[in-house]
């Protein structure tokens, strides 16, 4: 089911009613029964894939835990043995360890890859080769990619000993099946959410009132906003040859707020839900829009699945053997400055590459990953240039210069973004040349934008709604603006609420438009 | 010690390594530069450090990295 | 305790009236477009005394005049019709009428039976929307709904109409609370006439039989107004477009001898109602304009005033007096119409 339904509503309804009524000792376990259910709405068959992954990380981790601390009571029983003893012993322990996990890898990745990747893989085979074979497509479960990373990151930490596996598989099925994140994420980690996940949580009015003030602001943001706009894109990007130049920024500019309103709005909807249930999920975002580069973005934009990539991947791969290896043998054969970068080069290209990949089975993901990694890699290269230019000119240290830097990199990061959306990744790049070679400022003006699926009172509403989003990231500069809010009197504070409440009711973009000629008698 | 501190310099020569003890809160090191480290301790101190020691608390100042090295020489 | 309790239920009673308030702002009034609209809801106060219950499309609601029926032989009569009201919903205008008054006859344009699906949500808000909440109206919109319509949205009009926003006008403000009454006695008046030039060739259909669903209302209609001791009567209005074709003419026929019941057709009866074309509707033949609505009823007014039940009442004090009201406000809009049609040449409002 999604968010923006009734029957999620209701369903939130009776589980919060539940999560309160019920002895606090089972509380997980009804978040459990729930996100089953949930969960099982979007598609019964879908839970077969889901209880594969819990079984086999559940597995997999209880299995590495035993060999931990068999280790542990070996050594601790067998003080005496040598220093090179003990390393033959734990290396040992180790490659056992290795094997469960790889095997947990191998089967959740090797289903993944199958079920999201083979059609694109033989759609590709068969325009390369220019054979027939036939394309198999899965249907995709439900998050599969959010679930499945969430609890193979708890995997890989149990096996780097960060924390013990958590025995209780019913415990580890809800760490996997936590229905608010298992639409869009966040993609959590295991130490952080298991704090408050399984905890016993009496009812705390201010911080169900927070999380509901959170879940209002999301559904804004979605439908105010994100919802409001998406007829837009779709004209924008459906035909694109006939909105060349000036609409080109216009799809720039609205998808990047769409996808704004939707991403941050379904997380903020993620969020303010478990907080309501007294759970405390990862923050995703960070204001990511105000970011001066666009390595910075990452950092802000969808945090936990950098993170994610960065500490699963990108890390353990530039400091592998073979890597280091690498590295010393580009040192000596190619010169240190090359020698300290192919590492870091190697492993961020790749990187990209998975992220890139793991958005989608498309070329166009595959082409926005790599667009993203090369800005990192030219603006990690530009540092020192930049730097030289900050000594230089005292212009680049003031206020109006960060809001350039701002600035450029939305445009910047909406240039890449605008991959999703356009028919095909050449598409995308003729469209972005046209910004240079018919930009037509003239249709700015002339009502054409109008036309697009939207009228002007709708554009003013987006506009509005820009504002207050703007201005409320401005103010969470200083702080949670929640508490803010709440240290307000009782009146100005319900009525800010009382004003978006009615905003999502009145503004939103939801169920079935009105338009008065349906309801004109003019059949006979 | 010395050695590790002649790596940070070259990193970031405008870093007091003696003092900071934030240097990942801060965001003073990227994950570049961490990268960059780590393969230089390996060639400094013929040491690998394995991902799972990549965490803040092991990189926030010289001293918590410097202890990180002799543990691993240690193991 | 007791005062958060209090602060609490404060708080809801007031965030549900200022919504309520929103609501009834975003709702559409139906007072300057869509006039039909206001048709369903306008039931209630008439209910009470009537013995001639129609129900139906707009085949109903221009083509009888319970004025005509008063005048001229004392009947009471009520008409529930709405814009291309279903069978279905039909059917439940009559249990939602007989939770005020039990009529001695029931009378169905049975036009609607060529229709097994809802035809569009539109016309279903416009049913369903000004009727009072009851089980029947929910069993109303459970058979009604469309495929992209809720039952929340009924309850909660808002969720449906809140994109009304940004085309609010002075009549949204104006009648937030009441409404301005359109019919008589369900009877929607009109004036003009645009005579019956050529009617458009009707395309032929492959099957003319009509569905299992519109049979199942049929005979649930039946079955109530037996149970209840009312006579239902079925009729095909006076329309000549679109289109009714003899094969749906015909099983009609049967269904009635089948189950005794009534059934006129009133196109086959031109000579007897003196209809004519070229004057009596105000659409080229979809609809019937006044002339035409008081000559049908005059002559349907002969059948009706001997069914069992229906009386002449016109002896009645208390309902002289109603019913005079009710004349007062027909020949006030006729007056306004002919106004209108003199001064522009056409009827551009009801009242």
């Amino acid at each position: 089911m999604s968010f923006v339904s009734f029957t999620f509503l209701a369903f939130l309804a009776a589980v919060f009613l539940l999560y309160y009524l019920i002895p606090k000792r089972f509380q997980w376990m009804l978040l459990l029964a729930a996100s089953l259910v949930f969960y099982a709405f979007a598609g019964p068959t879908y839970l077969i894939y889901m209880a594969v992954t819990i079984l086999s990380t559940w597995g997999a981790a209880y299995a590495m835990d035993r060999v931990w601390t068999r280790q542990d009571e070996y050594l601790k029983d067998n003080k005496e043995l040598s220093r090179e003893d003990k390393k033959a012993y734990k290396a040992a322990q180790k490659k056992k360890a290795r094997l469960f996990l790889a095997l947990c890898l191998i089967l959740n990745l090797g289903i993944l890859a199958v079920i999201k990747y083979t059609g694109f893989v033989l759609q590709n085979i068969n325009n390369i080769f220019g054979t027939q074979i036939r394309i198999l497509r899965f249907a995709l479960p439900l998050g599969i990619s959010f679930y499945m990373f969430q609890s193979l990151g708890y995997v890989i930490d149990v096996y780097r000993r960060k924390y013990p596996a958590e025995k209780n598989l019913a415990k580890c099925a809800l760490f996997t099946s936590f229905f608010p994140q298992l639409i869009q994420g966040p993609i959590s980690r295991f130490d952080y959410l298991s704090r408050t996940l399984y905890g016993q949580h009496d009812f705390d009015g201010r911080q169900f009132a927070f999380g509901f003030w959170r879940v209002l602001w999301g559904f804004f943001k979605k439908l105010v906003i994100a919802d409001r706009l998406a007829p837009v894109v779709v004209t924008l990007t459906g035909k694109a040859e006939n909105y060349p130049g000036v609409f080109v920024l216009g799809t720039i500019l609205f998808y990047g707020l769409q996808i704004y309103g939707d991403f941050t709005g379904g997380i903020d909807i993620t969020i303010g839900v478990a907080q309501m249930l007294g759970i405390k999920v990862t923050e995703n975002f960070d204001r990511p829009f105000f970011s001066k580069n666009i390595a910075e973005y990452w950092r802000r934009w969808h945090i936990t699945m950098g993170t994610w990539f960065k500490d699963y991947i990108f890390y353990p791969l530039s400091v592998s053997q073979g890597m280091i290896k690498l590295s010393k043998w580009s040192r000596e054969k190619l010169g240190p400055q090359i020698g300290k970068r192919l590492p870091v080069y190697i492993s961020t290209i790749l990187v990209w590459l998975a992220t890139g990949i793991w958005h989608g089975a498309a070329w166009h993901f595959i082409v926005w990953g790599l667009l993203n990694c090369v800005v990192i890699l030219i603006s990690q290269e530009l540092a020192p240039l930049y730097r030289r230019f900050h000594e230089r000119f005292a212009f680049s240290n003031t206020r109006a210069w960060d809001v350039f830097q701002v600035f450029r990199t939305f445009w910047l990061m909406g240039m890449i973004r605008v991959l999703d959306v356009y028919k095909d990744v050449p598409t995308t790049f003729k469209m972005l040349g046209t910004i240079f070679t018919t930009p037509n400022w003239g249709k700015l003006f002339d009502g054409s934008f109008l036309k697009l699926g939207i009228s002007g009172a709708d554009y003013l509403v987006v506009l509005f709604g820009t504002l207050v989003m703007f201005f409320v990231s401005l103010a969470k500069g200083k702080g949670d603006v929640r508490e803010m809010l709440a240290e307000k009197p009782a009146v100005p504070r319900y009525i800010c609420i009382w004003l978006l409440l009615a905003a999502v009711l009145v503004f939103g973009a939801y169920g079935i438009g009105y338009d008065a000629a349906q309801f004109i008698y003019n059949q006979f | 010690m010395e050695k590790l501190l002649e790596i940070l310099q070259e990193l970031h020569p405008d870093v007091d390594y003696d003092s900071c003890e934030s240097l990942i809160n801060d965001k003073i090191l990227d994950s570049f530069d961490i990268i960059t480290i780590i393969t230089q301790i390996n060639t400094e101190f013929d040491v690998a450090v394995p991902a799972s020691e990549i965490i803040p608390e092991n990189f926030n100042s010289a001293k918590a990295l410097w202890a990180l090295v002799e543990r691993l020489l240690d193991d | 305790m007791k005062k958060k309790v209090f602060k609490i239920i404060l708080l809801a009673a007031i965030v549900i009236a200022t919504l309520g308030l929103l609501q009834a702002l975003l709702v559409p009034k139906y007072i300057e477009e869509n006039e039909e609209g206001v048709l369903a809801g306008e039931y209630y106060a008439n209910a009470g005394s009537n013995d001639v219950l129609f129900v139906g499309d707009c085949e109903v609601y221009s083509n009888f005049s319970p004025i005509t029926l008063w005048q001229e032989y004392g009947i009471t009569s009520i008409i529930r019709g709405t814009p291309s009201q279903t069978i279905w919903q039909s059917y439940y205008m009559i249990e939602d009428t007989l939770r005020y008054e039990t009529p001695k006859v029931v009378v169905y344009n049975v036009f609607s039976m060529q229709y097994d699906k809802p035809q569009s949500e539109a016309y279903n808000r416009l049913a369903l929307d000004g009727m009072k909440w009851s089980k029947v109206k929910y069993n109303a919109i459970k058979a009604s709904m469309t495929d992209e319509e809720t039952v929340t949205s009924y309850v909660f009009p808002l969720l449906r109409f809140h994109s009304r926003w940004s085309e609010l006008r002075g009549e949204d403000f104006k009648y937030m609370f009441r409404s301005l009454q359109l019919s008589h006695n369900g009877y929607v008046m009109r004036v003009d006439t645009k005579p019956v030039t050529e009617l458009p060739q009707p395309v032929p259909r492959a099957d003319y039989s009509f569905s299992e669903t519109d049979w199942y209302w049929l005979n649930k209609m039946k079955d109530l107004c037996t149970a209840k001791g009312i006579k239902l009567v079925l009729i095909k209005s006076g329309s000549c477009y679109p289109h009714w074709f003899d094969e749906w003419d015909k099983q009609i026929v049967d269904y009635a001898e089948k189950n005794k019941l009534t059934y006129i057709n009133f196109l086959q009866h031109q000579s007897e109602t003196g209809i004519d074309y070229t004057k009596d509707t105000f659409d080229a033949g979809l609809h019937l304009n006044l002339s035409g609505a008081e000559k049908s009823s005059r002559w349907f007014g002969t059948f009706l005033k001997d069914m069992p039940g229906v009386t002449d009442r016109r002896d009645d004090k208390g309902l002289t007096n109603l019913w005079n009201a009710k004349i007062d406000f027909y020949e006030a809009m006729k007056a306004s119409q002919y106004k209108q049609l003199e001064e522009t040449g056409k009827v551009t409002s009801y009242r």
